[in-house]
């Protein structure tokens, strides 16, 4: 297990290095905006591994109140925290993009507004789970997890609808219209690189939630040993 | 306008450090108990 | 001996529930009075002219009423916490569901209290008039107070004994909430504002009316589907 492990770190260090060296160097500079483009190349790799970690938790957190493991419970934390930090960074690349390219910060654009929202209900997860006592909160937080779930479907219908009625910028080339081969390469290499870091990082965070719940355990097991 | 860019990029990778520290920090500490555990035991 | 059934054991909780309401008169008090400070507060932190007041006073009112909500949401759990109820209801062979369902109904008749008084202080501070038809507000009314009051129900359940209660509520029923927040926002200050909108001509409220519709649905058996998980979550 260790070794796959390490082959697979590597290996995603690699794609990264790689994804990174394509993002900057080898993708033509775009015709309209520059260089600022490229942050196209880490925005949206960052935005499907958020998607895929939120995914990921409500499978898991399904399983866990169907199955009650102990498992499905440390992937769904797991997978949650890391959606947290990917949907951060996708909400600062977002402005940072918008700010030179559109002239303003916050465009409620589709995609970004729905993020921010799913970053909003999965922090009130983490808080959840942290604020909860530790017999309740898997259950009280998977519960939450499919409230979230459900709740996606509406946010991203109600937020397209909005942008319907609130005049936007026009959203000038650079969103996948008729991208560049060069480019596409470079965008599904950062795509690759980032959902195996994503998935790497999710393994991190579970292996090292099996490892404090186990402490946790020996520790409850020896308060009980020392009374008996 | 470059300067956004690499403030996108930058930004990015400071983040994910940030997290990779604090998991390791984590990692540490509860290495650290397990080993204590273990001593006791 | 048959457990007794769903419709009778939530008739009777809310029966309940609302009998010790209305001798504490404790709640209902407390909320109104916040109701109308937020209203206040309002009026004097947004203080637009005719027009302006008018577009924007949708958002104004529910937003008002969505903090006067969590308030009243908070305070009905309490009670239950301090006697001890839930244990009860949990031993019980009564359905869960009935427990949940009293307390949601129980809660949707203080919230329509709320709104009965803060719309009308509204209207006077502001100065609203309605170019849209007012059986289409009070539609949007009961069906943005469910959505609210269904999920804000559950969710005070699910904080009950989490560390930071009363903030924990809010954390949580917000970012759920923002879809139906912004249905009824908008669905509101379209009536208001009679603007006729993009979406293939038609008289837009009806979509987020209809996008209401189907949240209540949705969350609803959500939440009846859920609630004895929780409840037994211990």
């Amino acid at each position: 297990m260790k070794n796959a492990f390490v082959i697979f770190a590597l290996a995603t260090l690699a794609l990264l290095s790689y994804g990174l060296y394509m993002a900057l160097i080898v993708a033509p500079t775009e015709a309209t905006m520059g260089d600022v483009q490229r942050i196209f190349y880490y925005h949206v790799p960052s935005a499907w591994a958020a998607f895929l970690c939120f995914a990921i938790n409500a499978v898991a957190s399904i399983w866990y109140l169907a199955k009650r493991g102990v498992k499905a419970d440390a992937i769904a934390l797991a997978s949650a925290e890391v959606g947290v930090v990917f949907c951060t960074i996708v909400l600062i690349t977002g402005p940072i993009w918008a700010r030179p390219v559109w002239g303003i910060w916050w465009t409620w654009d589709a995609r970004l507004t729905s993020t921010l929202v799913l970053w909003l209900i999965y922090v009130a997860y983490l808080m959840l789970r942290r604020f909860s006592s530790s017999g309740r909160a898997p259950v009280l937080a998977a519960t939450l997890a499919i409230f979230g779930f459900f709740d996606v479907p509406f946010v991203y219908l109600s937020i397209r609808i909005f942008r319907t009625q609130h005049p936007q910028p026009v959203m000038g080339g650079g969103e996948n219209s008729g991208l560049d081969p060069t480019m596409a390469h470079a965008f599904l290499w950062n795509l690759l690189a980032f959902t195996c870091y994503c998935l790497l990082v999710i393994w991190m965070r579970y292996r090292l939630q099996v490892a404090e719940q186990a402490v946790e355990d020996a520790h409850a097991e020896r308060a009980l040993g020392e009374r008996a | 306008m470059i300067k956004y860019m690499w403030a996108a990029y930058i930004s990015t990778w400071v983040i994910h450090i940030l997290y990779l520290l604090y998991l390791n920090a984590r990692a540490k500490r509860i290495r650290e108990e397990a080993e204590e555990l273990n001593r006791k035991s | 001996m048959s457990s007794p059934s769903l419709a009778a054991m939530t008739r009777a909780t809310l029966a309940k529930d609302l009998r010790l309401e209305w001798r504490s008169k404790d709640a209902i008090n407390s909320m109104l009075f916040f109701a109308l400070l937020v209203v206040v507060i309002f009026a004097f932190a947004f203080d637009p002219t005719a027009e302006e007041s008018r577009r924007i006073a949708g958002g104004l009112i529910w937003t008002a009423l969505l903090f006067a909500t969590v308030v009243a949401l908070n305070q009905t759990w309490a009670r239950e916490l301090r006697n001890n109820v839930l244990d009860a209801y949990r031993v019980s062979p009564a359905p869960p569901n009935a427990m949940f369902l009293a307390k949601a109904f129980a809660n949707f008749i203080f919230v329509a209290v709320l709104q009965m008084l803060m719309t009308p202080l509204f209207i006077i501070f502001y100065n609203l008039r309605s170019i849209g038809p007012v059986w289409q507000l009070v539609l949007i009314g009961l069906l943005a107070n469910w959505a609210l009051v269904v999920n804000g129900t559950f969710f005070a359940a699910m904080s009950l004994r989490t560390r930071n209660r009363e903030i924990m509520l809010p954390l949580i029923l917000f970012p759920i909430s923002i879809p139906a927040l912004m249905a009824m926002v908008e669905a509101t200050t379209q009536v208001l504002t009679g603007t006729a909108q993009v979406i293939s001509g038609d008289s837009s409220p009806r979509f987020w009316i209809q996008l209401l519709g189907v949240y209540d649905v949705v969350f609803t058996v959500v939440c009846l589907a859920l609630f004895e998980t929780v409840l037994n979550a211990e």
